[in-house]
């Protein structure tokens, strides 16, 4: 199997009510994945389950070859060892963008790979305004978080995330607190990024961006996987009662 | 509420617990030492060591100081120093007085102030028993005499002339020479010749005492309020005959003393000192005299006091602002039994006088083996004390910051550690200027506090000049009005950074 992620059984519950119940699902590599479903069924839990923000209960979550098994009894030191180097491998990006506002943009983008891996300010400069350009903020490194729109927040969040050369980045809702004219920019660069062979999953309520770019999209509800399977299946032959009630709202 | 309350009530409780055997055994409960210099090596009746108990040092000056200490409610603490470097000892401040036969001569007034005499009496002149024709200093012409070096018999001596002088270091070598015949007549304070001359029986006393002197207590210029304990104290002993008494018992007591003692009690003759000293106090003043005089305190508080309150303030806030920080990481993110201890450690900095915090780290350390000097003890108690204060404006800085800001940071492969160090605390940082600039005004204010501690700063000079001049209003207005403009520039500072950091926030409110 070649697959990049690879998660078996996951599950997770909150103070007894589980948010997710048993879910299993594998990525290839260059695959963008996009997870729908109604508010509250999980879809952030499972992702924070895959960077290991979200400690799960039972089950596996593989990506590249390094594997976060609840069996395998690690002690505290070696576990946390094992989160940060599954975290160097996977970018995470967030509905309210979390950029660090006591620094600019630039600043922003080299402090992880300066910090984490150990980069000299100067490849690490380098490299930053190389993916700031691609993301389109080659004009506003020095500007800070606030002086910024949402959209271009984003963007220097997702230029953030991908200086630390991750294998797979997860974004959870990263357009839905975005003014509606500026959601384009930010799929645009997603988009761009499928283009080149990131591997992406990614949680939305952009039906249209999810039925262009996404080479599967999976269904949750309830905490499981209802249904998956390529756009076309899923938008226009929905086998799930639940997933046409779904659709409907947004479609 | 309640919970607190009882909390509190613990701490309190094993406060004093851990403090009961350690305050009874200590020297906090005992008074205040009085610190005096004398040299033993000068002898009977002043100062020796105790002929039964070599190790222990007696004389009427050691019963004067213990009852004079014992009026000023602080305890007599003996200091050995060289006779001729007495007073160079007292201006390093090695004691607080110099108490060993001193003559109060006018030349000595422009190195130290004096109390009050204590005792009056002459010069002795003493002969060999057979010798007849000396009985005056004119009879000394031409004749070999003997003297203590730098003492008033050498001055008075060499006032005379017409005679060969040697000085002596010890009284003994002075009159062994003089049985020996290598001297004609030795000249020497009336008490002294009564213990080394008067019981040799191949010597004898000649003539009446030569000249009037009187000896005084020497106090640092700079320290008028403690001259005023001593006058205070010696008159009392003179007044209830304790000193009468002192002195009978050493065999000293004599007319001049006597004398000198009426005149002192009946408030007719004070010391030169005591003189210029109530004249500030009576003294109506003008105006124009009233402000030259506040224009000449100026200098006085500005130069000894404000620098070392400044001194102190800034290295406390330091000190405060990194334990502060400390404690509130500690709090915020150690395992359980750190946590709780830097809680405990705020709850009891906060719940507990700065006062009381200051005496025992001054007073109380040192029964354990730490001995801090008073400007260490000053930093590290206003320090100790308002980390208290900043752990928690740090710890409501650090929750203050977003959830997603850790996030953030966690999900880029930092540690917790340099989560923290890059993201979190820059961020608090920013959040509690306001408060700390708050917290350093108030600590710049409570730092007078530490002139209890013989810190001398804004506070304690203030303390010297109004006691001196005994003007509390004038010279306390003039302080406030430093303190106030030297705090100023600070609380300019916290309101610009507060107005700074609004404006930011509402470019940020996205
Ligand atoms: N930290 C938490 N503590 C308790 N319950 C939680 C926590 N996080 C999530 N949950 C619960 O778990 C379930 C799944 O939440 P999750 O945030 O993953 O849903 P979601 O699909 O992302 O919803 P939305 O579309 O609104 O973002 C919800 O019922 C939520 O209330
Ligand atoms: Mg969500």
């Amino acid at each position: 199997m070649n697959s990049l992620i690879s998660v078996s059984n996951l599950q997770k519950s909150f103070g007894g009510s589980a948010a997710l119940s048993g879910i299993s699902f594998d990525v290839q590599v260059s695959e963008l994945t996009v997870i729908i479903g109604p508010s509250g069924c999980g879809k952030s839990t499972l992702l924070r389950c895959l960077n290991g923000l979200e400690l799960f209960d039972g089950g596996m979550v593989r990506i590249g070859d390094i594997t976060l098994d609840r069996k395998a009894n690690l002690s505290h030191g070696d576990f946390n060892n094992l989160l940060r180097n599954l975290r160097e491998e996977v970018g995470m990006v967030f509905q309210s963008f979390n950029l660090f506002p006591h620094l600019t943009v630039l600043e922003n983008v080299v402090l992880a790979p300066m910090v984490v891996r150990k980069v000299d300010r100067r490849s690490a400069e380098e490299k930053a305004r190389e993916i700031l350009n691609k993301v389109g903020l080659g004009e506003r490194l020095q500007h800070y978080p606030s002086q910024l729109s949402g959209g271009q927040q984003q963007r220097a969040a997702i230029a953030r995330a991908l200086a630390m050369s991750p294998k797979v980045m997860l974004y959870d809702e990263p357009t839905s607190a975005l003014d509606p004219g500026l959601v384009g920019e930010v799929l645009a660069i997603m988009r761009k990024l499928d283009d080149e062979g990131m591997t992406q999953v990614v949680v939305t309520h952009e039906m249209n961006f999810a039925r262009d770019v996404a080479d599967r999209v999976i269904v949750l509800a309830e905490g499981e996987i209802i249904e998956s399977g390529s756009p076309q299946e899923i938008f226009t032959a929905p086998r799930d009662e639940r997933t046409r009630n779904f659709l409907q709202r947004y479609l | 509420m309640k919970k607190n309350y009882l909390c509190s009530l613990l701490i309190l409780t094993s406060i004093f617990l851990i403090g009961f055997p350690f305050v009874t055994t200590s020297r906090a409960q005992q008074p205040l030492e009085l610190k005096w210099g004398g040299d033993a090596e000068g002898g009977a009746p002043y100062l020796l060591p105790n002929p039964k108990n070599p190790r222990e040092i007696v004389g009427f000056e050691v019963d004067l100081m213990t009852s004079l200490a014992g009026q000023m409610g602080r305890k007599s603490v003996f200091t050995q120093n060289q006779w001729d470097g007495l007073i160079p000892g007292l201006q390093r401040g090695n004691y607080d007085l110099v108490v060993n036969g001193l003559e109060i001569t006018s030349d000595r007034k422009q190195q130290v102030d004096f109390s009050i005499p204590y005792y009056a009496t002459g010069e002795q002149l003493s002969v060999r028993t057979g010798e007849n024709s000396i009985n005056s200093l004119a009879d000394l012409k031409g004749k070999i005499v003997g003297t203590l070096k730098f003492s008033l018999a050498q001055r008075i001596l060499e006032r005379t002339g017409g005679m060969e002088i040697r000085s002596y270091e010890n009284q003994n070598n002075a009159y062994d020479d003089l049985v020996l015949g290598r001297l004609d007549a030795v000249l020497m304070d009336w008490p002294i010749a009564v213990y080394y001359s008067k019981p040799n029986p191949k010597l004898k006393f000649a003539g009446p005492v030569i000249e009037q002197m009187e000896y005084g207590i020497a106090v640092n210029k700079n320290n008028p309020e403690l001259l005023k304990q001593v006058n205070e104290g010696l008159l009392h002993l003179i007044k209830t005959g304790e000193l009468r008494r002192i002195y009978e018992k050493w065999d000293i007591w004599n007319d001049e003393t006597g004398r000198l003692f009426t005149k002192l009690a009946s408030g007719e003759v004070h010391g030169q000192v005591y003189e210029d000293f109530t004249q500030n106090i009576t003294k109506q003043l003008t105006w124009s005299e009233r402000l030259r005089r506040y224009a000449g305190y100026l200098p006085v508080l500005l130069i000894q006091g404000a620098p070392m309150t400044l001194l102190i303030s800034l290295l406390g806030m330091a000190f405060a602002v990194a334990l502060g920080l400390i404690l509130a990481l500690i709090y915020l993110y150690a395992p359980q039994p750190l946590s709780w201890l830097s809680r405990a450690y705020v709850e009891i900095f906060r719940g507990t006088p700065l006062l009381i915090q200051l005496y025992l780290i001054f007073y109380g350390l040192p029964n354990i083996g730490i001995k801090l000097s008073p400007i260490v003890a000053a930093v590290v108690g206003l320090g100790l004390n308002y980390a208290a204060y900043e752990a928690e404006n740090y710890r409501a800085g650090i929750q203050a910051i977003p959830r997603g800001q850790m996030e953030a940071a966690l999900s880029l492969g930092m540690t917790r550690a340099q989560m923290l160090r890059y993201v979190i605390v820059p961020q608090a940082m920013r959040l509690v200027i306001p408060p700390v600039t708050n917290d350093f005004i108030a600590l710049f204010k409570d730092s007078s506090i530490v002139s209890v501690i013989t810190m001398v700063e804004l506070t304690k000079v203030y303390g010297q000049l109004a006691s001196t001049y005994y003007d509390y209003i004038g010279v306390g207005l003039l302080t406030a009005g430093i303190y106030f403009l030297m705090g100023m520039p600070f609380v300019r500072l916290a309101r610009w950074v507060e107005i700074r950091l609004a404006t930011e926030r509402r470019v940020e409110g996205v």
